[in-house]
């Protein structure tokens, strides 16, 4: 019982996959405070720009965490 | 914690996608009808009762002061209508407005039953319901894109965008045709899918973990570890409605994105 640990190895998989992603996604958001710093009027504009950004780079994660619990 | 208080204790379970499979309340002429389904139908016809009592008065002619729900459901519309039918597709989106205000709203109320106490389940977190509509969108693209250009011309456009040196289109050609037709829908539909799936285990995991941790683990660290985990996991729970709104609005806003794109020339 001591020292038994339980759980699947893809997790850890998934875990070192997030790294990309996550740093795509804070990326895109220092890009997006910067222009927006820059010119704060271009807000509404950029805002949807870096969503999509944002949810296509967490696409990648998702596809991620989908495959961890596909693949045994 | 001594290994003995240990070993009496029952082995945590983590939480898993057996979670998403609960038993069926009843079966309806062969169809198990489970937590999802009611869940999925519960949510059309919320979305369906409000939008419908909101704009009864408009309908009968006497709109023109708007009352609270009218006012509620106005701008509710207004948002879709204003920030991403009008922002990312222009004056053409606004014939597309119907579609993507009920994908938007169907998909928010889907994911929102994730928290709402007695469900507590997203619909949307079975992949059958975000395919379903992700087919629908894929269907409006591409429907309009060869009604637009005719059935080769569509293709063509999608392929062989001009003004590229030819050697490219070798590469070019089959990741456009392969990014329009599977990656688009598949992509919209897995965000979707499985952002709800992993946000409601989380959920779970906290949920659960803390329950373990202070009725079963016991002891100083396991009370102190429970009540760290139970106040997370309200925590988590407010997160959880963010990335829900969130999601329903990327879902549309590409939505309305690939319709915009096969609208206008694009590249």
């Amino acid at each position: 019982m001591e020292g038994e640990l339980n759980g699947s190895l893809n997790m850890i998989g998934y875990g070192l996959a997030t790294l990309g992603p996550g740093l795509a996604i804070g990326l895109i958001f220092a890009a997006y405070i910067n222009s927006v710093a820059r010119q704060p009027e271009a807000r509404g504009v950029l805002q949807s720009i870096a969503i999509l950004g944002f949810a296509l780079a967490e696409a990648l994660a998702i596809i991620g965490i989908g495959l961890a619990f596909v693949l045994n | 914690m001594s290994t003995a208080l240990l070993a009496e204790s029952t082995a945590f379970k983590a939480p898993g996608p057996s979670d998403f499979e609960p038993p069926p309340f009843f079966t309806l002429a062969g169809v198990e009808v489970n937590k999802p389904i009611v869940i999925v139908l519960l949510s059309a016809v919320i979305v369906a009762a409000f939008f419908y009592a909101a704009s009864r008065r408009i309908a009968a002619g006497q709109g023109m002061v708007p009352g609270k729900l009218q006012y509620a459901g106005e701008s509710a519309y207004g948002f879709v209508r204003n920030s991403i039918a009008l922002e990312t597709i222009g004056k053409d989106g606004l014939r597309f407005v119907p579609v993507l205000a009920t994908l938007f709203f169907f998909i928010a109320v889907n994911n929102m039953f994730g928290i709402i106490p007695p469900f507590q389940l997203p619909g949307t977190s079975k992949i059958a319901i975000p395919l379903g509509l992700a087919l629908i969108v894929w269907v409006i693209y591409n429907w309009l894109g060869i009604q637009r250009m005719g059935f080769v011309g569509y293709f063509k456009a999608m392929m062989f965008p001009p003004g590229i040196p030819w050697p490219v289109y070798i590469i070019l050609a089959p990741i456009e045709l392969l990014s329009n037709v599977i990656v688009r829908p598949v992509t919209l539909c897995l965000r979707l899918t499985l952002n709800m799936f992993a946000g409601h285990l989380v959920l779970v995991l906290f949920v659960l973990g803390g329950e373990y941790l202070l009725l079963e683990y016991g002891g100083v660290v396991g009370v102190l570890a429970g009540s760290v985990s139970i106040l997370a996991s309200i925590v988590v729970t407010f997160f959880e409605l963010f990335i829900q709104l969130l999601q329903a609005y990327v879902f549309t806003l590409l939505a309305a994105l690939y319709i915009g794109g096969a609208l206008v020339d694009e590249h």
